[in-house]
């Protein structure tokens, strides 16, 4: 533009204010975009009645005994259709089963609000706060700290040493992920399948290495050659027990739904044809590619039943891997409201039911009966702790 | 906003009020035609009004009393605005002040934190703002559109980190190198655009949007990477910074607000001074305004467009570094959240002057912060603030919908031409 332009002042500045309008304009819609951003689930939660009835008790409630729950959510927030959802799921069960209790919660925006987001709960004599996810872990631990007499219980990490006024809920999902990897490789027609994360973070790749595992030692025991695409786990990680690091394909996002799309879709492209994603809401996007695809591409669901979460896509889900977070979370609910509450950690397996399958719902008639009854063998010499989960104790195909 | 008013009245006379015309005459004249402050107010006004709709028509409660409009009229306003007034009246009490709290304190002498703490949440998140909307601003009133906010924050926060954990030197020496750090990491984002705009004739806009993701990612990949990431860990969350190097609490340890706010505050004057009365801000200026004037007048543009971008990009890698060495002290994937494009609304609502961006942020954070305590206590979502937001926004960047919604008078040209004109018109 400084370059071309010496001679034709007047074509210059009018075609500089054309720029500038657009440009000014482009920022205008960008702000606005900016702004409301943050308000794409807005309007969905707010028809959450469930909220507006459990305030309404909270006022009712104030005069009898008084019990109020409460619940961060971390950046994926309240309509993630995974943990945040089934940890608000498990207030609202532990609501059903205590009269007089009360329950909330607070969506956090960004990392940065993590903090203040207790700090408020804090504020408002919560009896217990819930706060969802690995990533606040920290801002969690600083409160408890500053707070040892208030109560809180986290989705998905342990602390060590525990600490006695937080109760840290870890779920063994690479137990069930074993099975869903294994039910994938039976399925799969191509010889592919394929996995994708919303992050490389423990609680989201313990599923990958499961389900890595389960297809790996699908193809020992049946001598087939399916291959697991996404997700390669390399060594052991140094802490958090069980979770392997490696590299695979992640998102780094739990709300795009386009990243999703677009993952699955490389995955297909390279002949995967059953699609687990981790990922929360992003694993929609997949769906819907999932779908575009047509006959003879399926997927699995993760983290909660998907024919529960996300119905409309029920036809497209072989099963689902969940992990019993509206469980834990309404017995650490019950165990506050009732004086029974202890820190420390909480770890599912297939065992007490804290990680399972889910029904397989519409193809329950379309899943070989060989292959359900090797299903049902596998989880029980996996609670006998008989089978390696160690993706790497099997080849590669 | 409506605090704006007098600053800005005596600069810009309206349209004659009769010499010697009575006060009064002379305000009802002001507060009738489509000034600056005045839509500004109004759009205010606006955004809370729709915000009651939306209100209205997502509780069950009210909802159901509408329906009885026709057999209890009197219930249907009753219940509307006990709603009302309890979402708005929370909205106030979680930013400002609880008047009980206050009531309480006073009365027992005790709980005073309590009652400064909604305000001090404010001020904690309007400090990163501040910062930040006003590089946004400086470069727009050059017409320099600088999108990369977020990248700048970033590459601010980043570089503060390192120094923040990696120096060991005591609190005087420590915090004033965080506080450079975090100017030179977003001065170094944006010097980039700058570069390639003065020597390729690049676009700002598309080059900082895309630095936005370079910086995104660029943060995610050292996460997991030493020296950055805390040992021992898998999270993706970085070492804390020593307390050397973090900004000291105005008022105890029980109230966030730091000395980040006072560091915001003063590059606010400084950058309304530096483009009101320095030679290189009315450099910056006239070059903005007319590219070729100024390069007839001998002023070298490209160097301009390098230096702005680069002046923008430090203030706003300083809020990246006022929250990191303020409250938050490590990094984490998702560090500063919309900031980067929230300052781009701020310096819009605040027509890019450093006045404007101080009272603007303080709004945004007011209507954030109490919007958390709206969606706590009362259970209305505190996503009715991003529609407020919104909503002002966009009033104030259309002042022609405002006049006719509201039926002012239209203004001398000056007065309400101005915001386009600083947009570099």
């Amino acid at each position: 533009m400084s370059t071309s332009d010496h001679g034709a002042h007047r074509k210059r500045s009018r075609a500089g204010l054309t720029t500038r309008v657009a440009a000014a304009s482009a920022v205008v819609v960008a702000a606005t975009a900016a702004v409301g951003f943050g308000a794409g689930s807005s309007f969905a939660s707010a028809k959450a009645t469930a909220h507006h009835r459990a305030t309404a008790s909270a006022r009712s409630g104030r005069a009898k005994s008084h019990f109020l729950a409460c619940e961060v959510t971390d950046t994926g927030g309240i309509n993630d259709r995974s943990f945040n959802a089934s940890a608000y799921q498990g207030l609202k069960v532990a609501a059903k089963a205590i009269p007089g209790l009360s329950y909330k919660y607070l969506q956090s925006n960004s990392t940065s609000e993590y903090a203040p987001n207790i700090n408020t709960f804090i504020g408002e004599k919560c009896g217990i706060i819930i706060t969802v996810g690995f990533d606040m872990a920290q801002a969690t631990q600083t409160a408890a700290k500053a707070h040892p007499s208030q109560k809180f219980a986290i989705v998905d990490y342990s602390y060590s040493p525990a600490m006695k006024n937080v109760l840290g809920l870890v779920y063994h999902t690479n137990q069930d992920a074993f099975l869903g990897g294994y039910l994938a490789a039976a399925m799969s027609k191509s010889g592919k399948v394929g996995t994708f994360g919303g992050q490389d973070i423990p609680p989201v790749t313990i599923y990958m290495d499961g389900w890595v595992a389960g297809v790996r030692y699908y193809d020992k025991v049946n001598h087939a050659h399916v291959v697991a695409l996404g997700w390669t786990p390399a060594k052991k990680r140094n802490f958090a027990s069980g979770s392997f690091a490696g590299n695979g394909l992640f998102t780094n996002d739990f709300t795009n739904q386009a990243l999703g799309k677009t993952d699955a879709q490389t995955l297909m492209a390279e002949g995967a044809d059953v699609i687990f994603p981790v990922a929360g809401a992003v694993g929609l996007g997949a769906a819907a590619a999932v779908k575009q695809a047509g006959a003879g591409h399926y997927m699995e669901w993760v983290d909660t039943d998907g024919c529960v979460s996300a119905p409309q896509y029920c036809s497209l889900f072989i099963t689902s891997v969940t992990k019993g977070i509206v469980a834990s979370v309404s017995t650490a609910v019950e165990a506050a409201a009732r004086g029974t509450f202890h820190g420390g950690n909480y770890n599912g397996t297939l065992a007490n039911n804290g990680v399972s399958l889910s029904p397989f719902h519409t193809f329950a008639h379309k899943i070989p009966a060989k292959v359900k009854a090797a299903l049902k063998t596998l989880k029980a010499k996996i609670i006998a702790n008989k089978v390696s989960l160690d993706p790497n104790s099997y080849p590669a195909s | 906003m409506s605090a704006t008013s007098p600053a800005e009245a005596p600069e810009r006379p309206a349209a004659p009020p009769p010499a010697g015309a009575p006060a009064w005459r002379r305000f009802v004249r002001f507060v009738t035609e489509a000034n600056v402050a005045m839509v500004t107010l109004l759009a205010v006004v606006g955004g809370l009004f729709v915000g009651a709709i939306l209100i209205v028509v997502t509780t069950p409660a009210t909802l159901h009393a509408w329906g009885e409009l026709g057999s209890h009229p009197g219930r249907t306003f009753s219940v509307t605005f006990q709603t009302l007034g309890n979402a708005y009246g929370a909205l106030f009490v979680g930013s400002v002040i609880s008047p009980s709290a206050l009531g309480h304190a006073i009365s027992s002498g005790q709980g005073w934190t309590g009652v400064f703490t909604p305000i001090s949440e404010t001020l904690v998140s309007a400090t990163p703002l501040i910062l930040a909307g006003t590089g946004v601003a400086l470069g727009f009133s050059t017409g320099v559109f600088n999108i990369g906010g977020q990248g700048q924050l970033i590459a601010g926060a980043l570089a503060a980190t390192y120094v923040g954990f990696g120096v060991h030197a005591p609190i005087g020496i420590h915090l004033p190198l965080v506080i450079l750090a975090g100017a030179a990491g977003g001065a170094v984002a944006g010097f980039i655009p700058g570069i390639l705009k003065a020597r390729t004739g690049a676009h700002e806009v598309i080059v900082t949007i895309m630095l936005n993701y370079i910086f995104l990612y660029l943060l995610e990949y050292l996460l997991t990477t030493q020296p950055l990431q805390k040992p021992n860990q898998s999270n993706s969350i970085s070492r804390s910074i020593s307390s050397t190097g973090q900004l000291p609490h105005l008022f105890g340890s029980g109230l966030r607000v730091n000395l980040g706010l006072i560091v915001a505050l003063a590059v606010a004057a400084g950058a309304s001074w530096f483009m009101r009365r320095s030679t290189l801000g009315f450099q910056f200026k006239v070059i903005g305004a007319n590219p070729a004037a100024g390069r007839t007048a001998g002023m070298d543009a490209r160097r301009a467009t390098i230096l702005v971008l680069m002046i923008s990009g430090a203030l706003v890698g300083m809020a990246g570094m006022s929250t990191l060495a303020g409250t938050d002290f490590f990094l984490s994937t998702g560090y500063g959240g919309n900031t980067g494009f929230n300052a781009i609304t701020v310096a819009l609502l605040g027509r890019n002057r450093p006045l404007g961006v101080v009272l603007g942020s303080l709004l945004f954070a007011a209507l954030s912060t109490g919007g958390r305590y709206m969606q706590a206590s009362t259970g209305v979502p505190i996503d009715l603030t991003s529609v407020i937001q919104a909503v002002i926004v966009f009033m104030v960047a259309t002042p022609a919908l405002v006049r006719e919604i509201f039926r002012l008078r239209e203004a001398g040209a000056g007065k309400i031409l101005l915001f386009t004109k600083g947009w570099g018109g």
